[in-house]
């Protein structure tokens, strides 16, 4: 049985840190730009963080990832290739890409680095990655979120590239790199600004009954009563009205965390090759008990034992969790 | 799933005893006598960790309340590079802030130790933002990326007894973290 690597948040140089002590296989990170996409205000790194970050990491035996997967608009394609060379400057172990003109620069222009597909390629298919594969030398695909463990199966046996999937965190299921709620509402683009529902259009407005009303801009996504939990305020995990809703509704996604660890050694027999633990934007105390306890795991796995995790309800997003595509499409 | 470790491991403990003893230590003090000790304490984060306001970014010029729902007063942080200052209101007479973050003492202390996730906390209605949220978030992750704890600096300021009390916090505070 292969090792799988454990890939892990770093959205900060302290939560890389966190990440790598607390047994991180590699961690994955940003610059503080629209070319990655969780350019978040107050996250991210500089390059001198950068160059900090992958030394620490190396020298601990983990590997450093670098997002460069949001998708330049036109005719602003410098910012993207900038960040490509400064990521291999800098001694990155792989750059995690989605757009194709950016796959293609760095292929072209530095083809001894190691390119890994994001997830907001969306690749689902053997036809999208092969195209990938062959046309930039992808060596490792991050599978969307939307795919049973027999369908990653049978993507693994045709590929010929390595398999990153998620295990743990955000729960999205709509089509990453392809969601345009964000830009419906705000203007900016969750795909090429690299940030879903800014922190700058949201608003929370707590009543004296503690009652809790989300905006985002102009729109309330939610109204959570005093003692309801709260998720992330992305449109997609609002509750809204509607003409035939008694009540406001989840019309899209619930608040809610995926959590394979129960799935961890059939992922492994379909081939997965690196779990990936999502919440760059979460604190350094989210990342030093999330990894640990993922580290744990996986290691419990390649001994043969049950993968025995801590109880991470309390990190989840609506107090709540799911196995969501990998183990049944049937979760609307 | 097996389970190794209750959700509680990793949450704030539920007021207690350290509350208590945390609210029963401030709450005859006067406010004027806390002005000078908190401009210290905030001008020794600021001389100490100036990185900190890289992550504030455009927001340094910004008024940030800092509410310990627990507690009879509020904290006030202007977290100007040239001109950091800190200081205790009367929670009525607080001046309106561009952004408002509020918790139980203790959770907002275990944020700035690093020891609880913000996120967590604010699912579960531990954490209040309100306000200019960029702003907030920005001082959450500026606050967040610093190494070892501010809560320790703090501590350290006054000494043996100041590392005694901030000991005796987080172990009533968060009696099951780490196990």
């Amino acid at each position: 049985m292969i090792r799988p690597e454990l890939v892990c948040p770093a959205g900060t140089p302290a939560s890389l840190r966190a990440a790598v002590d607390a047994g991180a296989d590699a961690v994955y990170c940003g610059f503080q730009n629209a070319t990655n996409a969780r350019n978040f205000p107050g996250l991210n790194f500089t390059l001198p963080e950068l160059e900090q970050g992958i030394a620490y990491a190396h020298a601990r035996g983990a590997k450093a990832l670098l997002a460069v997967n949001s998708f330049p608009p036109a005719g602003e394609t410098a910012l993207w290739k900038q960040a490509v060379d400064d990521g291999v400057r800098l001694g990155a172990d792989a750059l995690i890409v989605a757009d194709i003109g950016v796959a293609q620069y760095a292929a072209t222009r530095h083809p001894q680095q190691r390119l890994h597909l994001s997830v907001q390629a969306g690749a689902p298919s053997v036809e999208a990655i092969r195209y990938y594969t062959e046309e930039f030398g992808i060596k490792r695909v991050v599978l969307p979120r939307i795919l049973t463990i027999p369908e990653i199966k049978a993507l693994h046996a045709e590929i010929g590239c390595e398999i990153e999937c998620f295990i743990f965190g955000n729960h999205g299921l709509m089509a990453e790199g392809r969601c345009s709620l964000t830009n419906y509402v705000t203007g900016l683009s969750t795909n090429m600004d690299g940030v879903c529902s800014p922190a700058a259009d949201v608003a929370y407005i707590e009543d004296a009954q503690r009652n809790l009303t989300v905006k985002l801009g102009e729109f309330t996504m939610d109204c959570i009563a005093c003692g309801g939990m709260a998720g992330y305020p992305t449109i997609c995990k609002g509750r809204y009205l509607a003409p035939h809703r008694d009540d406001g509704y989840y019309a899209f996604e619930e608040p809610i965390s995926l959590n394979l660890a129960e799935l961890l050694p059939d992922l492994v027999k379909a081939g997965v090759t690196a779990f990936k633990i999502e919440g760059r934007q979460r604190s350094r105390a989210y990342v030093k008990a999330v990894v640990a306890a993922w580290r744990a795991a996986v290691d419990n796995i390649m001994e043969g034992r049950e993968p025995r995790i801590a109880d991470l309800l309390a990190f989840t997003e609506g107090h709540k969790q799911t196995q969501g595509a990998a183990a049944s499409k049937r979760w609307r | 799933m097996a389970t190794d470790l209750n959700a509680s491991s990793i949450r704030p403990a539920a007021p207690g005893a350290a509350d208590a003893l945390a609210r029963l230590a401030l709450a005859p003090v006067p406010l004027f006598l806390m002005q000078p000790v908190l401009g210290r304490i905030v001008r020794r984060i600021a001389r100490l960790r100036p990185e900190i306001f890289g992550r504030i970014g455009p927001h340094v010029r910004k008024s940030f309340q800092i509410d310990p729902v627990n507690m009879p007063f509020v904290l006030v942080l202007h977290p100007d590079p040239a001109n950091p200052r800190l200081c205790a209101a009367r929670r009525h007479a607080a001046p309106r802030p561009d952004a408002r973050i509020a918790g139980n003492f203790l959770t907002l202390l275990a944020v700035a130790d690093g020891r609880l996730d913000g996120d967590a906390l604010f699912f579960t209605r531990e954490l209040v933002v309100e306000g200019d949220t960029e702003a907030a978030v920005c001082l959450r992750h500026a606050l967040d990326d610093l190494e070892g704890s501010i809560a320790d600096d703090v501590a350290d300021m006054f000494g043996p007894p100041g590392r005694a009390v901030l000991a005796l916090l987080r172990r009533v505070g968060t009696p099951n973290e780490g196990r």
